[in-house]
């Protein structure tokens, strides 16, 4: 087929860019159509509700809102929240790395389902995350009687609430690194083997450094998204005031007592950790840009 | 041994096969199987007259069909956006593309009242509604709001790629050949496009499926008419009816997991098409 090559005038001169620019681009007012509707949807649907946030929670003042934030109750939902994540995020760091390890630098059979049932947390829904963990640690459940036999309280307790978010963000950090450590590849890993180098120091001085950004990137999401998880926590919290409530719950609580200025307060926390998760994720997003180009 | 997995010089397969089916089961499959191995305790008749009572075929009809319209929504708007994103230059364009993401990193909740209070009667966008009649917050066209909020990300983020290594030569190629700037985009990008946007539009709907937390402050919850399903799992679970609960939960699952087949085939789909190209 590759007889004559036609001249592309992606390369042409300044005479014929004019004709070649309207065969390959829109004219300008479609392209500024488009563009105002694209920004339109987005200001509608985006940009006024995070606009919101901060206007409610600081439309009584910032007495009112500090008064929100340093409310005992929130300050130990603020504790709670960090409790949980600062549980979750490590385990599932250790997972992530497990799971790539295995998935990405050998061969076996099965593969493909284990990299599906990684995936599957994402695609239940949050309310029944809480409640298969209900059926199991509840007085109902499995273990409900041998555990209210021994004391220990799963379910409307800090367990409960950290077992449901380590359900809902175990596919984050193995789900980053899977397809980075595959596009690796495992000849630098070999190459350290065969000079020696033990199985840990090959991970701590190859694969590692290979890999920082995207494990990084995986562990801000993770973050995100255990810091903010609702539905799930708040089945298997028990919404107790100052013991068992998340950040996300106890502006459910604020909201539905119609403390709107105190809801809206304690969510501005919320957002701002969203926006600093987008901001972290750019950032790092634009170094991996730059490893990639460099690596390839 | 040596049928299951390949020789590798490597260490530590092992360990960490073995750790991560472990953690897998103990957090994720084990408590996942709580669900099926509850409902099989029911026997089949019991189990259908539960998930198909009037009031949770209703939340079926308002879920999937709120739904099926927000991810509709969000795959042409998506498709707009990351459209804008990729071929045009704007000012703020980085900020906007950042923030794209938002849906995913804030947290529902607070979506889920920072939505209310914009779409509410007295609310910033709510108010231009209002005199025509038109009631968004606590209704079903609320649910609606709140999940093409949720949704929005996933289109844009899957066509967003695609777009991007579309090669010049194609559109050229077509223009040089006669084709109008509509033709061409119809004709060529489209298709080649049409795998990840299905792709996108399957994953908005999913998740748009499963939702709670952004919903349930805008919907007004009213039993029949603006209650979705996940709210009606939590309801049941409150008044301690645990085999209820359960029975839907497991239609949820089923679907998720049917959702989750059909991704992982239009992903397949995906890759093909684009390497095709």
């Amino acid at each position: 087929m590759s007889t004559t090559v036609l001249p592309i005038p992606s390369s042409a001169g300044p005479s014929n860019t004019n004709t070649y620019e309207r065969s390959t681009q829109e004219p300008a007012w479609a392209r500024r159509t488009l563009i105002g509707l694209a920004l339109t949807f987005l200001t509608l649907f985006l940009f006024i509700p995070l606009i919101s946030v901060f206007y409610e929670a600081l439309k009584k003042g910032m007495d009112v809102y500090i008064a929100a934030i340093t409310d005992p109750d929130a300050v130990s939902a603020i504790q709670l929240t960090l409790t949980a994540a600062a549980i979750a995020v490590p385990l599932n760091l250790i997972f992530g790395v497990a799971a790539a390890w295995a998935i990405a630098k050998f061969e076996f059979r099965g593969k493909n389902l284990l990299i599906t049932l990684i995936d599957l947390p994402f695609s239940v829904s949050p309310v029944v995350s809480g409640l298969i963990y209900v059926l199991i640690f509840g007085l109902q459940g499995w273990l409900g009687p041998w555990l209210a036999e021994h004391d220990i309280k799963v379910i409307f307790a800090v367990p409960g609430i950290v077992l449901a978010t380590l359900f809902v963000t175990v596919p984050f950090i193995a789900r980053e690194l899977i397809p980075l450590m595959q596009a690796q590849g495992t000849e630098e890993e070999e190459a350290a083997v065969v000079l020696g180098a033990n199985g840990w120091q090959t991970f701590f001085h190859v694969t590692l450094p290979n890999v920082k950004w995207g494990l990084l990137y995986g562990v801000i999401l993770c973050n995100a998204r255990a810091m903010g998880e609702f539905g799930a926590v708040s089945v298997v919290s028990g919404h107790i005031r100052g013991s068992t409530n998340t950040l996300p719950l106890h502006v459910e609580i604020l909201y539905n007592e119609y403390n709107f200025a105190a809801a809206f307060a304690v969510a501005s926390l919320l957002a701002l950790l969203a926006l600093v998760t987008l901001a972290l994720k750019t950032i790092v997003e634009s170094k991996t840009r730059k490893q990639g180009s460099r690596g390839a | 041994m040596s049928n299951f997995k390949q020789h590798s010089v490597l260490p530590g397969f092992n360990l960490a096969l073995g750790f991560t089916l472990l953690y897998l089961s103990l957090i994720v499959l084990i408590p996942l199987s709580a669900a099926f191995i509850r409902t099989a305790s029911l026997s089949w008749v019991e189990f259908w007259n539960m998930v198909t009572t009037p009031r949770v075929l209703a939340s079926y009809r308002l879920t999937f069909g709120a739904s099926f319209a927000a991810a509709l929504v969000n795959a042409v708007f998506g498709l707009l956006v990351a459209w804008v994103l990729v071929r045009y230059r704007f000012p703020g364009k980085k900020l906007v593309d950042a923030l794209v993401d938002l849906p995913f990193a804030l947290p529902t909740a607070v979506a889920g009242i920072a939505l209310t209070a914009l779409y509410a009667g007295n609310g910033w966008i709510g108010q231009f509604f209002e005199p025509f009649g038109i009631k968004i917050a606590f209704t079903p066209l609320g649910i609606f709001v709140a999940l093409t909020f949720i949704g929005l990300p996933f289109v844009v983020r899957t066509v967003q790629p695609v777009l991007e290594d579309i090669e010049a030569e194609l559109e050229e190629a077509a223009a040089t050949l006669g084709a109008t700037r509509f033709q061409t985009f119809s004709r060529v990008i489209f298709p080649t496009l049409f795998p990840a946007l299905l792709t996108g539009f399957a994953l908005a709907f999913a998740r748009a499926i499963g939702e709670y937390g952004s919903v349930i402050f805008i919907a007004g919850n009213m039993p029949m008419v603006s209650e979705i399903t996940p709210l009606l799992i939590i309801t049941k679970l409150e008044q301690y009816d645990y085999a209820g609960a359960t029975a839907l939960a497991v239609v949820m699952l089923i679907i998720s997991f049917v959702m989750l087949l059909i991704i992982n085939l239009l992903q397949w789909w995906t890759r093909r098409r684009s390497a095709l190209t």
